[in-house]
């Protein structure tokens, strides 16, 4: 059974609200996008298909911008995607180190997905969370900060359950410690 | 010479408890700067104070903010835009975030007070999309300042108008760049503006638009609240105020740290940071993310964190992400992972800046890997004159960077890499 892929009628007021913040109506192509991509999971040609009805510009266009930013995803990937930090702190910090560990308990590598299409694995370029280093996104969501073999382990044993890890809010040095003066 | 550090109190990031919601900014003060300049400034005097202090752009380029706005041409009643850059994706980079999470409602009042210096029709944040849970803080604020009138028609009674919408990107380090970000914004691939016509003349939707960073804007209230001259009066004489230092890599206590500019890098990474590690040497300091030139670890003796004392080191300040590595660093692979970065997020518009940031790359892999020859290292520093100074925008300079004061200053690790081979061969 091939799937079809609509919109509903509140997605719609919503894609409403969101082409009302631009002038025109090629602009609001970034905000649809992730709109379907967070609903369907990917933006398939299918998908792209939709977001250039929905806002009536041509798919060219919308596979245009689905292939030039790396968050948008053209193929499906895994339930989860983990991204792990490699790029100069993470690296200095020991972000190989956690991306090989990840693929070696997954058995896949950087790039791939697990046969039962749970896991994905990426290796990305800097997520801004360098001071936290090392660290991983998971699914364009949450960051996974301060990572150590432990603490993945932990993060996929607790996404085979169902659960997602939680925000880390990382308290500001200068708040906490007035002894380092 | 560095500077009274010590008994600086954070304005940008104060010791306030939840200070991101708005009652609780309001009860210290917040938006009576906006309210003040609306009741009683004019858009000229905005800018002039805002000129006179100096504020020099915390995006990278370090550029005086009042004098930017100033390039704006006269208002035609047509639509104006901000588009407030927090891409933030150079590596080594981790501040605006902390704005977003800690002092959102600093932001947003310097945004609209921008906005009137300039009659500004819309803002628009552009926030890189990884930053998904930092975006729907912002949305937050943004609906808590429309839901008390500091946004949209008519504000406090004023007859200004003025909106802001938070955009996302979508993983493209290119679109911190001001018109790839306008590009981004607009709906389309990333690709940077060639340039003139400037944002001021022809930017977003072909009309005028400034744009700035986060912090930058974020500096804005305060200026109103405490003048100029105590602006000018923090930190470092040609580019004052207070900054908000990034600093990863091998310290005991990375993170991000507010300070008057003009810190000296060792008070930094000793008094501040706990010092390196394991108690280790620093081999190498990247001053402002990783497109600025890295400094040896003994260069760094009375080396402060503003553009004069940098340039003089021969770096610069860039978006003060610091980036500390001690002395096992190998920077060979170090290096190349710039390289890789760099290449990877190459937009591909410009060919010495497509094939060289690939040549870059290619070339510190075959070092990395033990088949590298002494003439690689010359090559690279041909690819990167070949590369600076020759392309749309500045990616292709800040790939270049790196490597050419990378090589130079840390030869012998080079070197070292590309003899073993030699002998390996022999
Ligand atoms: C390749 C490249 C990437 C950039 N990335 C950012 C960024 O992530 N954030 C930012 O504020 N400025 C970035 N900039 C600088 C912007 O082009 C622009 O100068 C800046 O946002 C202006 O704001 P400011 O004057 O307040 O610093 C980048 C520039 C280049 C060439
Ligand atoms: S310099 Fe590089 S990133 Fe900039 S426009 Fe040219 S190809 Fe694109
Ligand atoms: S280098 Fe990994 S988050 Fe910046």
């Amino acid at each position: 059974m091939s799937e079809t892929f609509e919109f509903t009628k509140e997605e719609l007021a919503e894609i409403d609200k969101i082409k009302a913040k631009y002038p025109d109506k090629k602009s609001p192509v970034m905000p649809v996008l992730w709109l379907a991509q967070n609903k369907f999971g990917h933006v398939e040609p299918e998908v792209q298909q939709l977001v250039a009805k929905t806002l009536d510009i041509p798919a060219a266009h919308v596979y245009g911008v689905v292939s030039f930013y790396t968050q948008y995803y053209g193929t499906r990937k895994g339930k989860f995607v983990f991204d792990v930090c490699t790029t100069l702190t993470c690296q200095l910090c020991g972000g190989y180190d956690i991306l090989h560990h990840l693929e070696d308990k997954l058995g896949i590598k950087a790039g791939e997905t697990t046969e039962d299409g749970m896991f994905s694995i990426q290796s990305v370029e800097c997520l801004g969370a360098c001071g936290y280093a090392p660290m991983m996104q998971i699914t364009n969501g949450v960051y996974c900060n301060h990572l150590t073999k432990e603490k993945v382990d932990r993060i996929v044993d607790d996404l085979k359950a169902g659960k997602m890890p939680e925000f880390e809010q990382i308290p500001f040095p200068q708040h906490q410690n007035e002894s380092s003066k | 010479m560095s500077v009274d550090w010590k008994n600086f109190e954070p304005v940008l990031l104060p010791k306030i408890p939840v200070l991101h919601k708005i009652d609780v900014y309001e009860k210290n003060g917040g938006y009576d700067q906006l309210k003040k300049v609306l009741k009683d400034w004019t858009p000229e005097k905005v800018t002039n104070e805002v000129k006179a202090a100096n504020i020099r752009g915390r995006g990278g380029a370090g550029f005086n903010a009042g004098l930017k706005w100033s390039f704006m041409p006269k208002p035609d009643g047509g639509p104006r835009y901000i588009a407030a850059n927090g891409d933030e994706s150079e590596p080594g980079t981790f501040k605006d975030r902390q704005i977003f999470e800690y002092n959102p409602h600093l932001f947003i009042e310097g945004a609209i007070i921008a906005g009137f210096a300039m009659s500004i029709t819309a803002v628009y944040v552009y926030i890189r999309g990884e930053y998904k849970d930092w975006i729907d803080m912002m949305q937050k604020a943004v609906d808590d300042a429309y839901a008390k009138g500091y946004l949209g028609k008519n504000i406090l009674g004023s007859g200004f108008d003025i909106d802001m919408y938070v955009h996302s990107g979508a993983g493209a380090y290119i679109c911190g760049e001001e018109s790839s970000l306008m590009e981004s914004l607009e709906g389309k691939r990333g690709y940077p503006r060639v340039k003139p016509p400037f944002p001021a003349q022809k930017g977003l939707w072909g009309r005028p638009t400034t744009i700035n960073n986060i912090e930058t804007l974020a500096n804005v209230p305060l200026v109103i609240k405490n003048g100029a001259e105590w602006y000018t009066g923090i930190g470092a004489k040609n580019h004052p105020g207070p900054v908000l230092y990034g600093i990863s890599g091998h310290v005991n206590r990375p993170g991000v740290y507010e300070y008057p500019t003009g810190m000296s890098i060792n008070d930094l990474i000793y008094d501040v940071c706990g010092g390196v590690r394991g108690g280790k040497k620093v081999k190498a300091v990247i001053p402002g993310g990783s497109s600025t030139p890295p400094l040896r670890g003994d260069q760094l003796e009375g080396v402060c964190m503003d553009a004069d004392s940098l340039r003089t080191a021969g770096s610069m300040m860039g978006t003060a992400g610091m980036i500390i590595m001690d002395e096992d660093t190998d920077m060979v692979d170090v290096l190349w992972r710039i390289s890789h970065f760099y290449h990877h997020e190459s937009c591909g518009q410009c060919t010495p800046c497509r094939d060289g940031t690939g040549f870059l790359e290619k070339t510190l892999i075959k070092i990395r890997d033990g088949h590298g020859e002494m003439r690689d290292l010359d090559l690279l520093l041909d690819l990167c004159t070949q590369m600076e100074g020759r392309t749309i925008c500045a990616l292709a300079d800040a790939a270049a960077w790196p490597v050419r004061y990378t090589v130079t200053r840390f030869r012998e690790d080079f070197e070292k890499r590309v003899k073993n081979t030699v002998y390996a061969l022999a």
